[in-house]
């Protein structure tokens, strides 16, 4: 083998890594965020809540379920979705360390849920034009879902901004607690750029721009502060997270930890 | 199911009618030519409240029904299942909202049977009572409990109330998969693993019985009975739906290689009947009267989820409130004037 | 308002085009937007491409029950609105 073959093997390679990783960052965003969302069925604030919220976690899972399928493939260990979801520890997962940080009240999941909303948008409505065609096909259906999600998670934060004094103060809190963790939804890294460069995925800073002035929008008619980005960059998409994701993982986890093998 | 009968320890007298009065006779004649009463009709007001205690506390039933299973989603063992999941739990939910909904035709309002499920002083069906302990019980209850919800709510399609009538029809054609989910579950387990056909029959031993108390006492202990028959609100007796119920699915069980709790359950040649050993009641009425061993957690999730929501509640209404304001200031002035 | 009262809206939905509106239930909602969410959430879960009316239940006229004879009663006598009032020879087809 030619010395520029094997180099261009081990492109490949690190190319098709590259790509497993940057699906596998999509998917456990979805599924992350799907399962937070899944621990307020039944508790919500009116009935009519408890069902929008477990509307978003079945789509968010969905979207999980599709994507974990396709990095399994092109991981190419014969790792299912479950495999996947059930089986790899917190450091193996690449979500987005905003979608692990915990429900809070509901104000709080609000906010959070509308600023992944908002990044979700841009992403997979770029992603819906990627020259991979199973992403682009799994991102055409997501984004429908998503322009429904944004509504809910946007009206929320108008009506929670704009409500009482208490609501005021207390999205305003978790939109100061929250803050910190956005620089990770739009820094590109070299996955990020790898993708990019093979048409796949988007230029990051080109949405960030878009998503920003939406942002802008958004805060003021929900009469919130925009807070200002701290230094500490967060980075959930690399493996690196936040304590909660050990706990949140534990309990999916629990069942096909305890009886290794067992099929459900 | 979820209606299980309740009204038999309600107060109010079934005999509200009086006999010669014209109104009674021709909304009897109506009820017996199988026409639908519907929210303007004229009714005997112990019809109206009958349905409205009955319809309650079926939608309690569905909103309190989320907590035993919504205690399993986040531990579900694969995606799928999880999935599954919450699309039952979120149908229980939409269920609830139909019957409160039909409920409100008859004149009470929603936050008025918010109060009484949250003060304690609303029923709901027992069963719900019962802690989910391991993921066996996810399969027991989508297998037993609306396997009986489903035998109780198909007469309910035939009710004479058009609301309530038309709500049960379109629950029953959600219901559908609830109850194949709950087997196909059971199936797994005990085509799987020791451990997992242990955990199987141990979810079997603890929601057999709860299961049959469901659809209530026998109807020859209640006078309510025959007034809701007549009526056209109650199809069957709780025997016969509580028979119909034990001898489809014990060969059910008996598919599945599962063990019925029961040492004096034996098949019937004469009556062509599955017979069952003695029902503990005293166990049912402690329950209904708040001493199961769950009544405490589930009430309390509901009046947690209700007062951090408060909050929530005000924003939305003091938003709407300031946009009307916005938009229509003329007619708010006229309004306050 | 009070955060009891979340008014109530009934929900009208058409599943296929060429059918029409049929009134399926009610709902809470603080606003018309909340409305329509909440109808889509509870009402259509199992479909897709439906047309949601939501109106607020105040805002609903109904007819009286009671006043049926006066509203009604009058077309009853007029047969002559009803086809089987004119007698067609059999020879005739398709009216």
């Amino acid at each position: 083998m030619s010395a520029t073959s094997a180099s261009s093997e081990i492109r490949d390679q690190a190319q098709e890594e590259a790509r497993c990783q940057y699906v596998l960052r999509l998917a456990d965003t979805s599924l992350v965020l799907g399962q937070r969302l899944a621990e307020w069925i039944g508790h919500a604030p009116a009935l009519e809540e408890d069902l929008a919220l477990a509307n978003l976690s079945l789509d968010l899972i969905g979207q999980a379920r599709l994507l974990l399928t396709y990095a399994g493939e092109l991981e190419g260990r014969g790792r299912d979705e479950d495999a996947l979801a059930f089986m790899r520890d917190a450091p193996q997962f690449m979500n987005l360390a905003l979608a692990e940080q915990p429900n809070g009240d509901f104000g709080n999941t609000i906010v959070r849920q509308w600023l992944i909303d908002s990044w979700q948008l841009e992403v997979y409505g770029a992603l819906a034009h990627s020259a991979d065609t199973r992403l682009a096909a799994i991102a055409a259906k997501a984004i429908r879902e998503t322009r429904y999600h944004y509504r809910f998670s946007s009206g929320w934060l108008v009506r929670l901004g704009d409500g009482t004094a208490e609501s005021h103060e207390r999205v305003q809190r978790a939109l100061d607690a929250l803050w910190r963790f956005t620089p990770e939804l739009f820094e590109p890294d070299e996955i990020d750029q790898r993708m990019n460069r093979a048409g796949i995925g988007p230029a990051l800073p080109e949405l960030a721009a878009r998503w920003s002035a939406r942002v802008e929008r958004d805060l003021s008619e929900a009469t919130l502060t925009r807070p200002a980005t701290g230094p500490y960059p967060w980075h959930g998409k690399r493996g690196v997270h936040t304590e909660h994701l050990g706990h949140l993982l534990g309990e999916m986890q629990h069942l096909q930890r305890t009886y290794p093998g067992a099929r459900w | 199911m979820y209606t299980q009968a309740l009204d038999t320890h309600g107060k109010d007298a079934a005999a509200g009618a009086t006999e010669g009065d014209a109104h009674a006779t021709r909304f009897q004649a109506r009820v017996d030519a199988e026409e639908k009463v519907e929210p303007k009709d004229w009714m005997p007001e112990a019809y109206r409240q009958t349905l409205i205690r009955q319809i309650s506390q079926h939608a309690h039933s569905e909103i309190v029904g989320m907590l035993p299973e919504g205690n399993w989603i986040t531990r579900a063992p694969t995606l799928k299942r999880k999935a599954v999941l919450i699309a039952k739990v979120q149908d229980e939910g939409g269920h609830g909202m139909y019957l409160y909904s039909a409920a409100e035709t008859l004149g009470i309002a929603r936050a008025q049977m918010l109060e009484q499920l949250l003060s304690g002083a609303a029923k709901y069906s027992s069963i719900f009572n019962y802690p989910t302990l391991t993921w066996a019980d996810v399969g027991a209850i989508g297998w037993l409990v609306d396997g009986a919800a489903i035998m109780n709510q198909i007469p309910i399609c035939r009710c004479s109330y058009g609301p309530y009538a038309r709500a049960m029809v379109r629950i029953c054609k959600e219901e559908s998969f609830h109850q194949r989910q709950g087997f196909e579950i059971m199936l797994t387990l005990t085509q799987g693993s020791h451990a997992q056909r242990e955990m199987a029959q141990d979810a079997l031993n603890r929601w057999w019985w709860p299961s049959l108390m469901m659809f209530g006492p026998s109807d020859a202990d209640s006078k309510h009975t025959a007034q809701s028959m007549r009526w056209k609100i109650k199809r069957f007796s709780n025997d016969e739906l509580r028979q119909k119920f034990i001898d489809i699915t014990v060969p059910q069980a008996h598919f599945l290689g599962l063990t019925i709790p029961d040492n004096e359950l034996h098949w019937d040649e004469a009556t062509q009947h599955y017979r069952v050993g003695p029902i503990d009641w005293s166990e049912f009425y402690a329950v209904l009267k708040g001493n199961g061993p769950c009544n405490r957690e589930r009430l309390e999730a509901r009046q947690r989820a209700h007062e951090s929501g408060r909050w929530v509640r005000e924003a939305a209404a003091a938003h709407a409130e300031r946009a009307r304001n916005r938009s229509n200031p003329a007619q708010v002035a006229g309004e306050a004037a | 308002m009070s955060e009891a009262d979340w008014p109530l809206f009934e929900v009208f939905i058409r599943s296929r085009s060429g059918l029409e509106h049929k009134h399926v239930g009610s709902l809470h909602a603080a606003d018309a937007r909340m409305a329509i969410e909440h109808a889509r959430d509870v009402y259509t879960r199992r479909q897709e491409g439906v047309s949601l009316w939501v109106v607020r239940s105040a805002d609903i006229i109904a007819s009286d029950p009671e006043e049926a004879d006066a509203l009604f009663e009058p077309a009853r006598d007029k047969v002559y609105r009803h086809p089987t009032f004119y007698e067609i020879p059999d020879e005739v087809k398709n009216l």
